[in-house]
């Protein structure tokens, strides 16, 4: 993969990108409706609860929508060729935003199963990708 | 909670826009606004003095003073595209509510002149400053806006099993439309098979079911049902208007196949009294072939996942049953950025019997549906003449 855009660490995901440097994916929890949420923020995007729990989640998710794109977007460079961003359901109830890398990119369709995987970043932290569950 | 009392209370009186086939305008920034304005007002009768409500998609302010006015009423709301169509529903409210008497709205912005011009773009994009698209999507290198269409066109093929070739139809039918349309960037007619065989930019999207990027600008004009009555053209109703925002980034959208145009049509129906029957014309804002695909699902034109079947025998084209955007669209005519005031042009064109070869025959509800950010932002308008006041 071509240098990619490297994510800002915001306040609020402080505890998200701290487990990424050690290959953990953890979601934050509203402790007053017990429902975790995304994207990580200070209060509960239901309740407006403000207590929030990090909680080890378990890396499996569903392909929700996917879109191959055949010319590069941003960060990324034409000579790697097309690739494929997905949304993703994770097995907890959130969905994020991922590419799926180590395929085909018409081999990805809505519905598949996924997993984790992580993409080193400059500064030590990892970013969350997928892979097809086999 | 007290019965709404939009319906006809205040109606749109002068009109204008501005585009070229070169896709290119020769003014630019604040004197196109003003140009654009001042034409507008030539329409209704009226003149700069009237006005003393200001719509702009943005800080309004800098626009008042350029212009000379002070006004009562200034509403600088930004939701992307459907901004105007926002802006009209606030701008009749508070016409209604007696805020203010003459309000004037205007757009304008030249992505394609801007390339040949010193300093590049003058005005921020859609999407400014540090957000949380930065840190969650971008990385991800999703091609915007495309891109977040693409994944609303993908699940609703996965969940509906709409196709290509029924996406590819509006694009056909709305290039008929351009075919009409002397100011239309693209004329020439084009199949199924074209759009087809486009390259493919982010699937399932194809070049030909994105809209373009061309210069343009808009304006009205609304004042009072009462004073419409003795201005320079026959006055055009707004009968109901609602609007309803539902996420800003597209991983936040709760449901990809759902907007939140199934909340503002319904209602802005409502307030208007009618049903999707009633309506004569639909200008519903085509970004992509599968943002005017949704807007008649949840508009409730057809049921939802019914809509690929709904346009595929070409019932949006020149003679169909539902004729829509009639102008040649985002998709043939004009696509500047933030299409939404070329959606409201045309309808009260189409209502006053201006539009030549293009002219559906003796239209009276029209409904203009503007959809900003991406899929963000929702805003219906209905539009009826005197015989549906």
């Amino acid at each position: 993969m071509s240098a990619l855009i490297e994510p800002p660490a915001s306040d609020d995901a402080a505890p998200f990108w701290e487990a990424t440097r050690r290959g953990e994916l953890v979601l934050p929890w509203c402790r007053a409706c017990e429902r975790p949420f995304w994207y990580p923020r200070a209060i509960c995007p239901r309740c407006l609860g403000d207590t929030v729990e990090w909680r080890s989640a378990s890396g499996n998710g569903v392909v929700y929508a996917v879109s191959v794109q055949h010319l590069p977007g941003p960060g990324r460079d034409a000579a790697d060729g097309p690739y494929v961003v997905v949304l993703v359901d994770l097995a907890e109830g959130v969905r994020v935003m991922g590419n799926v890398l180590e395929c085909a990119p018409d081999d990805v369709h809505v519905g598949v199963r996924v997993r984790v995987t992580w993409h080193p970043l400059a500064d030590g932290r990892q970013l969350p990708q997928f892979a097809i569950q086999q | 909670m007290t019965e709404r009392t939009l319906r006809a209370a205040a109606a749109i009186v002068g009109v204008a826009d501005s585009a070229s086939p070169t896709g290119v305008l020769d003014l630019h920034g604040r004197v196109l606004e003003a140009a654009i304005v001042r034409e507008a007002l030539a329409d209704a009768g009226l003149s700069i003095d009237d006005v003393d409500g200001i719509c702009y998609g943005g800080m309004a302010p800098g626009i008042a003073e350029y212009l000379g006015i002070r006004p009562r009423f200034v509403d600088g709301t930004m939701t992307g595209g459907s901004s105007y169509e926002l802006h009209v529903e606030h701008a009749a409210a508070a016409i209604a509510a007696g805020l203010c008497d003459v309000v004037v709205g205007v757009y304008a912005a030249t992505p394609r002149g801007d390339r040949a011009r010193k300093g590049g773009r003058g005005r921020p994009g859609p999407f400014p400053g540090p957000n949380p698209m930065l840190e969650w999507e971008m990385p991800y290198g999703l091609r915007m806006p495309m891109g977040a269409y693409a994944l609303a066109a993908s699940r609703h093929m996965a969940v509906y099993g709409t196709t290509s070739a029924q996406l590819a139809q509006i694009a056909v039918d709305t290039r008929r439309w351009a075919a009409l349309n002397p100011h239309a960037r693209y004329r020439q007619p084009i199949s199924v098979v074209d759009v087809l065989a486009s390259p493919m930019q982010a699937s399932p999207l194809h070049l030909l079911d994105c809209c373009l990027v061309t210069d343009g600008a808009g304006a009205f004009v609304m004042t009072s049902s009462a004073r419409a009555a003795d201005l320079a053209k026959a006055p055009v109703y707004v009968l109901g208007a609602a609007s309803c925002t539902d996420h800003s980034m597209i991983s936040a959208m709760p449901d990809l196949t759902v907007t939140a145009g199934a909340v503002s049509g319904p209602a802005a129906f409502k307030h208007a009294g009618i049903t999707p029957d009633d309506v004569d014309l639909l200008m519903g804002y085509d970004s992509f072939t599968i943002t005017a695909l949704l807007h008649l699902e949840d508009l409730g034109f057809c049921g939802k996942g019914e809509g690929g079947a709904f346009v595929e025998d070409g019932k949006l084209g020149p003679g169909g049953s539902l004729p829509t955007n009639t102008n040649g669209g985002g998709l043939s005519y004009t696509h500047p950025g933030q299409y939404g005031m070329f959606l409201l042009v045309e309808a009260v064109r189409q209502l006053r019997g201006e539009c030549g070869p293009r002219q559906v025959p003796d239209p009276q509800i029209a409904v203009a549906h503007g959809s900003g950010g991406v899929l963000s932002t929702m805003g219906t308008v209905v539009l009826g003449t005197e015989a549906t006041r």
